[in-house]
Order: C-alpha cells, then structure tokens, then sequence
C-alpha cells in the first residue's frame, strides 16, 4: 500500500469530520435538554439555548457534512480522474482555514457575535475569510478534474461541481452588508427583500450543501460498496439538471403566508412540487442500483445504512414539497414539524450518508481489509435508526399538535388555547426528542470506537471481531 | 447537443451549471426590490430610535430570533392572538429581517405595547417568575451590562449614509448621549415596546 498526498489529506478530513460531527451532536443534545428543562441554561450567557442552537446547526451544517463533503470530493475526484490533487499545499491550506473557520464560530457565536441569518450566522469578517477558502477549494478541485486520465468527468463530480459552484453564488449574495464596526453590519436588503434573500439561501443550503454534494457523496460510495454500476445512466443526467436549476425556485415556501407578496409565495410552491420528481430520480438512481445484489442488504451493514439514508432522503423530500402546500403549510410552519422534517433529512439523509461512506473509506485509506468490527457497524445502524424514528416521530406529534391548538377556535369566536398552553403540552415530546437524539449521538460514540480500533489495528489482520 | 460533450468539458459545464442556477435569483428577488408595497415604508414607520436600535443589536446578538417569529400571518386565530397581519412595509426599516422561522415562544412582531415595561423587566431577569410553565432561558445579565454607545451612533449612521434611513441631524448628533449608561434590559425593553406599533393591534 503506497501512501500518497491525497489519502493524507483525505485521513484528516475523515477524522474531523468525525470529531465535529460529536460535538454538534452533543451541542444538540444539550439544546434539546433546554427546551425541556430550562434550568440546563444556567443564567449563563454563553450557555443560553438562544446562543447555542445556531452553534449546533454550524458546528452539525458545516463542521461536519462541510468537512465530508470536502474530504470525500478530494478523494472522490483523485480517484474518478485517476490523478492527484492539484495544488496539494492549496488542499492542505483549505484543511486548515477550514478548521480555523470553524474554531472561530465556535468562539463567536456563544459569546452573541451573529448577523441572526439562519445558517449564515457568522460574522462578517468569517465570511470573508470563508469566501477565500472557498475559492482554494473550487481550484483545488476543479483543477484536479481539469488534470484528469479518464476523458470522461464521473457523476459524482458533477453533483460536487455544482455543489460547490451554488454556495459561491448563495454565500455571497446572502452576505452582502454594511460593516459598522468588526463585528456589526447591516444587510443591504430592506425586510422582506432580506427574508427572501436569506432564504433563497437558506433552502439552497439545503438543495446543494446537504443534496447535491451529499449526492455526489452517494454516486460514488454506494456503487462502490455495492459493487454495482449506477443504475441508469440516463436518468442521473436527467435528474442532474432537473435538480439544480427547479431547487433554486423553491426559498419562497419559507416564507407561505407572510408579508412576502403572493407570487413569490405560489411560485416557491410550484417549483417545491416540481422538485419531488428529481429528488426521487436521485434517491431511485441509488437505491436501484443495489439491483441484484439485494442479499447485501442482509449481509452488509455499510449498504443498510447506505440504503437506509436514500429511504430517508427520498422520504423528506417527499415530505418537504408536501409541507410547501399552502394549507399543509398553514398548519406546519413555526412548529415543531419543521425541526422533525430538518432532522429526517438531516439524521436519516446527510448523517447516514456520511457515517455509511466514513465506514466504506476509512479501511481503504488506513490499508486495512475492514472495519475493526461489522457487529459494531450493525449496532450503531440500529441505534442509529431507532434514534432518529424517535426524534422524528416525536417532532412530527408535538408539531401537528400545536398547529391544531393553535387554530382552534371557540363558538364565540375567541382562541381556545393560550400559547402557553402548548408549550405545556409539548414538554413530554421534548424529553422523547432528548432521547432520540442521545441514541443518535451515542452511535457516534460507537462509531469513534471502531474506527480508532481499525486505525490501530494490525494491517493485514482484517476483521477483529 | 450531446450530454457527452459536456462530460468531457468541465468549463462548459461549469458555465452551464452558473446559468443554470442563476435563473431563479434574478427572477423571484430582482423584482422584488422595485415593488413599491415591499419596499416602500408605511406612512406610519418611523425608524428606530438610539435605543430601540441598541435594543435591536441586542435581541439579534442574543438570539432570540431563534424562538420567536415576528410575522403574523392572516389567519383568525394568528390575528386574534397577536393581533392586525404583518405587512411588508412595516418592515423596510429591519436590516436584517427577524420574521423568524419557529415559534418555542410566542410571535412578537405587535408585542409593543401588550405588557408593561415592569412585565418585560421581571419576564426578562426571570420568565417562569411571571410565566410558571415557561421554557424560555432567563438574561439576568441584561441588567447589568450597559449598551455600546459609540457603536449605536455608527450603526445609526450607516443606516443613514448607505441606505437613507430617514433620521434627523439631531437624532445622529444625540444618539451616543441618548443610550450612554442604559442598560441592555432597558434597551431590549424600549425596542420590544416599539414592535409593531406604526398601526394600532386591531386596525380595520
């Protein structure tokens, strides 16, 4: 085994990945035991739910699937162009910065330093930093494409392509302000042309951060671990092109009912419905391509979780357009379905894509056989799904519940419930999302532990256990 | 055109994919800043005050955006809870907007005016001292943290030189002595009581 610049990179990038993916996790752990027993904030400022649960979706948005998102494009695109990476000191810069960058969120988002954009909370001078790194990436990775062996350019590499290319675009867009001071600025849109701004972002976040790159992700690792050639062809141009050019349509369906004027509003929901046909073009594309080779399902740990992501992956996206409905939505938006809906596509999509490729690619880069231990693969795929049924499950009751108290309204013609009241009644949910998202964390855990054992493991031995 | 061409081209493809995105951006957000009823101010707003400001950077800076949207939609039950529906030009003033996305709390956008000053002061130190069945963090530390007065005055000045926020020379030349030594409770408290106030809580 030849140990080449793009492994060592590529190592690092698994590790972090893993270490951030525990402490976002555990952040959100923490924030999910506030909101049941708002005593945990302590009066602390640095500790107040308000403070940290932007921290969580950073650290679990961008510390995490950011850095598995790199580390497997690098690897990815070594591997499908048969070349290494280009410009490895401009590769191990963008490892660096990128961890920097995380650092410095970690630092300021406790502490109040936000522009309070949803998913875009870093400061203005982060998001300069960011945007530098970000263009070391792009040439990174799209030189290596460019010096490639093979004529043609893999899937996989178009999806991280436009991956990369769109959150360009969303970043810079989205973070256009006024400086103040080095910490304070002002956006250069006024109210509602702002919140159509930062969620034209805010969905796309989605679309391309945890979709389309995770795709990439997905056309790479699920073939390999299958040992199976992609499905259709055909249908991954397709659903290629059908996805990133109606997923940019689709912000608006934040935004249903509010002062954002109505055509906006009908328009994100028209290309939300539309969006269901290349979500699922993807999710079949993937799960098809286990085509005779199903018994792995029984054998094979690494592929259940693989195709049990691409379940969920094609469940919140059916989901998703239905939540953009203007009636569904009625009842849905500023509830607790919507943090339901985030985490099934975030725990059961981007996490179990991440943790089933992790799995697939930390033998190869260490030289071991396998994993230290599959039984432990199959305990923390069912820890793992069981934890996420539980949190979902839960948000979904307390969401639909509190729509309906809500809405409910007296003969006379006054609301039967105060808002307190379904506060009240949603503290049992709470403690149940408490529990489901332990199990998730705790098959992290597992996780961590298996693959130190296999990092440390003798390299011809194989499997241990 | 074949697909395979673009297989082989990755700067074509990349050219392809910007278009390709760029598409939705130019149509949904461009208009939308030359619609008069999103960008245009109610005749009613006024802009914030120095402290209102202040206590603005401070609701941003602490988060609370997190629980409480400040967006009422036109629904029965949503107008008789919170009051009148939000409109788009009660808003021009918000760089950057805090309509929110969840509500752990209830909406906020017509809180000003609903509770005393003492309410928000006791609720703020202390929520479950007024609401026992509260999950909202206390901010004690509101009260003894007083509120940077140099970077109001920039704040509002910026406000003004880059995006004509209609203040007075007399408001810029007094808003470091308006908020100097208030405290951050005071300052949260003064923009709480200013939200949604440019139309009355049951206007027709």
């Amino acid at each position: 085994m030849k140990t080449n610049f793009t492994d060592e990179i590529v190592k690092k990038f698994a590790i972090v990945t893993i270490m951030w993916g525990i402490v976002g996790m555990l952040v959100g752990v923490f924030i999910a035991a506030q909101l049941a027993w708002p005593a945990l904030n302590f009066d602390i400022p640095f500790l107040t739910y308000s403070r940290l649960r932007p921290l969580h979706t950073n650290a679990v948005i961008f510390a995490f699937g950011g850095n598995a998102l790199i580390g497997t494009s690098f690897y990815v695109a070594h591997k499908t162009c048969k070349a290494e990476l280009f410009a490895p000191k401009l590769a191990s810069f963008v490892f660096w910065a990128f961890q920097l960058i995380i650092v410095a969120a970690a630092l300021t988002l406790p502490f109040g330093y936000t522009q309070s954009r949803e998913y875009a909370e870093l400061i203005w001078p982060i998001d300069v930093f960011l945007t530098i790194v970000w263009v070391a990436y792009a040439i990174v990775f799209f030189g290596t494409i460019v010096k490639r062996q093979e004529k043609h350019i893999y899937v996989a590499n178009w999806f991280y392509a436009a991956f990369i290319i769109t959150i360009a675009l969303l970043h810079i867009v989205n973070n256009l302000q006024i400086p103040v001071n080095w910490h304070l600025s002002y956006s250069v849109y006024p109210g509602a042309v702002d919140a159509l701004v930062q969620w034209w972002y805010g969905h796309n976040a989605v679309g391309f951060f945890l979709t389309a790159g995770f795709l990439g992700m997905m056309y790479y690792f699920v073939p390999k671990q299958a040992e199976r050639p992609v499905y259709s062809y055909r249908l991954s141009i397709v659903h290629f092109w059908a996805l990133i050019s109606s997923y940019m349509w689709a912000g608006p369906h934040h935004l249903q009912y509010t002062s954002l004027p109505d055509w906006a509003q009908s328009l994100g929901m028209v290309f939300s419905l539309i969006l269901l046909a290349p979500s699922w073009g993807g999710m079949i594309n993937g799960i098809m391509t286990l085509s005779g080779a199903w018994h792995k399902l029984r054998d094979d740990p690494i592929i259940k979780i693989l195709i049990v992501s691409l379940s969920f992956y094609g469940m919140s996206t059916f989901e998703g357009p239905m939540m953009s409905v203007k009636t569904v939505n009625a009842l849905s938006h500023y509830t607790d379905w919507t943090v339901g809906h985030v985490h099934s596509g975030a725990l059961g999509w981007v996490a179990l894509m991440t943790i089933g490729s992790l799995y697939v690619l930390i033998p190869k880069l260490w030289g071991r056989k396998s994993m230290y231990s599959t039984k432990l693969i199959n305990v923390h795929f069912w820890i793992a799904t069981l934890g996420i049924v539980l949190y979902i499950a839960s948000m979904w009751i307390a969401g639909v519940m509190q729509g309906l108290m809500w809405r409910d309204i007296n003969a006379d013609g006054s609301v039967v419930y105060s808002f307190i009241e379904s506060i009240k009644a949603t503290y049992p949910y709470y403690i149940a999302r408490f529990l489901g998202g332990t199990m998730f964390l705790s098959g992290m855990f597992i996780m961590l532990y298996n693959v130190i054992k296999t990092i440390k493991s003798d390299k011809v031995s194989g499997e241990a256990a | 055109m074949k697909h395979q061409k673009l297989e082989k081209n990755i700067g074509l493809m990349g050219v392809l994919i910007a278009i390709v995105v760029s598409f939705a951006g130019l149509v949904e957000i461009v208009p939308l800043m030359f619609q008069a009823s999103v960008v245009e101010p109610h005749p009613n707003l006024k802009p914030y005050t120095a402290l209102q400001l202040a206590g603005r950077d401070i609701y941003i800076s602490e988060g609370c955006y997190n629980c409480h949207s400040q967006q009422i939609r036109p629904f029965v039950d949503e107008t008789m809870r919170y009051g009148h529906y939000s409109m788009a030009s009660e808003f021009v003033y918000d760089r950057p907007f805090q309509w929110g996305s969840k509500r752990t709390g209830p909406d906020l956008h017509r809180v000003g005016g609903k509770y005393s000053d003492e309410w928000h002061e006791y609720h703020l130190m202390d929520p479950r001292s007024v609401v026992p069945e509260s999950n909202m963090p206390g901010y004690p530390w509101l009260a003894e943290q007083t509120v940077d007065a140099e970077q109001v005055a920039a704040g509002m000045k910026t406000l003004k030189d880059w995006f004509g926020h209609p203040y007075t020379d007399a408001q810029l030349a007094s808003a470091k002595a308006d908020v100097e030594g208030k405290t951050k409770l005071e300052a949260v408290i003064a923009y709480l009581q200013v939200l949604g106030t440019s139309i009355p809580r049951s206007y027709k």
